[in-house]
């Protein structure tokens, strides 16, 4: 849980404003609220709203909306090695509170302590959800019902941002590491103007197969030096 | 704007469709083993993800309408050099917390 506060700050702001958002757009509370609660991603409510006001066709905002998701399934993949002996029942509560943050606190933890066992993995997880999908659901609902009182001034725009860096710093750990998240970056910046973010996937798989593949350099160079 | 009864089947979908993202390896797969090569990339998911989403926001923030940022730009390299070098979260949000507000009161 005490790994997961840090994000309180990220998604307080981020879930208000889409409440804000989301009625201004003409949307009831009901559906506001139903976006939060069945879609659960910020990024991606965000861009199915942004898309559905411009009266882009339905389809077309649902696949950029899932665009943007796309990552989630590099997620699981990236999880499964990890959780995936646990039941199925928690299996599927993880793939529905899996976010960005609850992903990003547990790989970290489970890289760090591979140790841990099944159930204590399980428990870490949903313990850092705690205090993040439940404040989704509550700052959304102060969003729609409160509206436009949110105070000008404050850089809240730029808490996702900070509390994502922060926790890239502790992940570079090895040359292998440095090299995909210096793909990444430098594609992302290249390909942000291609459409429905498929920019970010190009990056990621980019940056995934410069990890792997420096990966494998730096062995064949360790085993070469050995006798 | 489309409503009512197709809008609740647009978010339907669209939840439908996030949760599938999300269950297609962990439910699917479960614990069957999973090939060395694949594991091997799955290693450098996080680290070539989130660099690659936070890079557009620190680059070209919103706030600003896309221009660069001096006290964003700031903050981010605080941010970043103190998680690397103390591997301390908590302690790299805060102080670059304080760096943007700093900044945006200095430059804003």
């Amino acid at each position: 849980m005490r790994d997961g506060a840090p994000f309180v700050l990220v998604v307080v702001p981020f879930a208000f404003l889409f409440g804000v958002v989301g009625t201004e757009a003409g949307l009831s509370l009901a559906e506001t609220m139903g976006f939060s609660v069945l879609v659960i991603a910020g990024a991606a409510q965000f861009t199915a709203l942004q898309l559905l006001t411009d009266n882009a066709p339905a389809l077309i905002a649902l696949a950029s909306a899932l665009a943007v998701n796309l990552r989630m399934a590099m997620y699981s993949a990236s999880l499964t090695p990890w959780m995936g002996a646990a039941p199925l029942w928690q299996r599927a509560f993880a793939a529905y509170f899996m976010v960005d943050q609850s992903y990003a606190c547990a790989i970290v933890r489970f890289e760090q302590e591979p140790r841990l066992s099944v159930p204590e993995r399980m428990a870490y997880y949903f313990g850092v959800v705690t205090p993040i999908c439940p404040l989704w659901y509550a700052f959304t609902l102060a969003g729609a019902l409160i509206g436009n009182a949110v105070p000008p001034g404050l850089p809240l725009d730029f808490a996702l941002p900070i509390t994502f860096l922060a926790m890239i710093g502790p992940m570079l750990r090895t040359p292998a590491h440095m090299a995909a998240a210096a793909v990444s970056v430098t594609l992302a910046l290249i390909f942000a103007g291609l459409p429905y973010n498929t920019g970010l996937l190009v990056a990621g798989v980019a940056g995934m197969m410069t990890g792997a593949q420096a990966e494998v350099m730096l062995e064949r160079r360790k085993a070469a030096r050995q006798p | 704007m489309i409503e009512g009864g197709d809008l609740w089947l647009f978010i339907a979908a669209l939840g439908l469709g996030t949760f599938g993202l999300r269950f297609v390896f962990l439910g699917l797969v479960g614990n069957r083993p999973l090939p060395a090569w694949l594991l091997r990339h799955l290693r450098y998911t996080a680290v070539a993800v989130l660099p690659g989403l936070v890079a557009p926001l620190v680059v070209w923030p919103a706030a600003t309408g896309g221009a660069l940022d001096a006290p964003r730009m700031a903050a981010a390299v605080v941010t970043l050099v103190l998680g690397y070098t103390f591997r301390n979260v908590i302690l790299a949000i805060t102080a670059g917390a304080l760096t943007l507000f700093a900044g945006l009161a200095l430059f804003g």
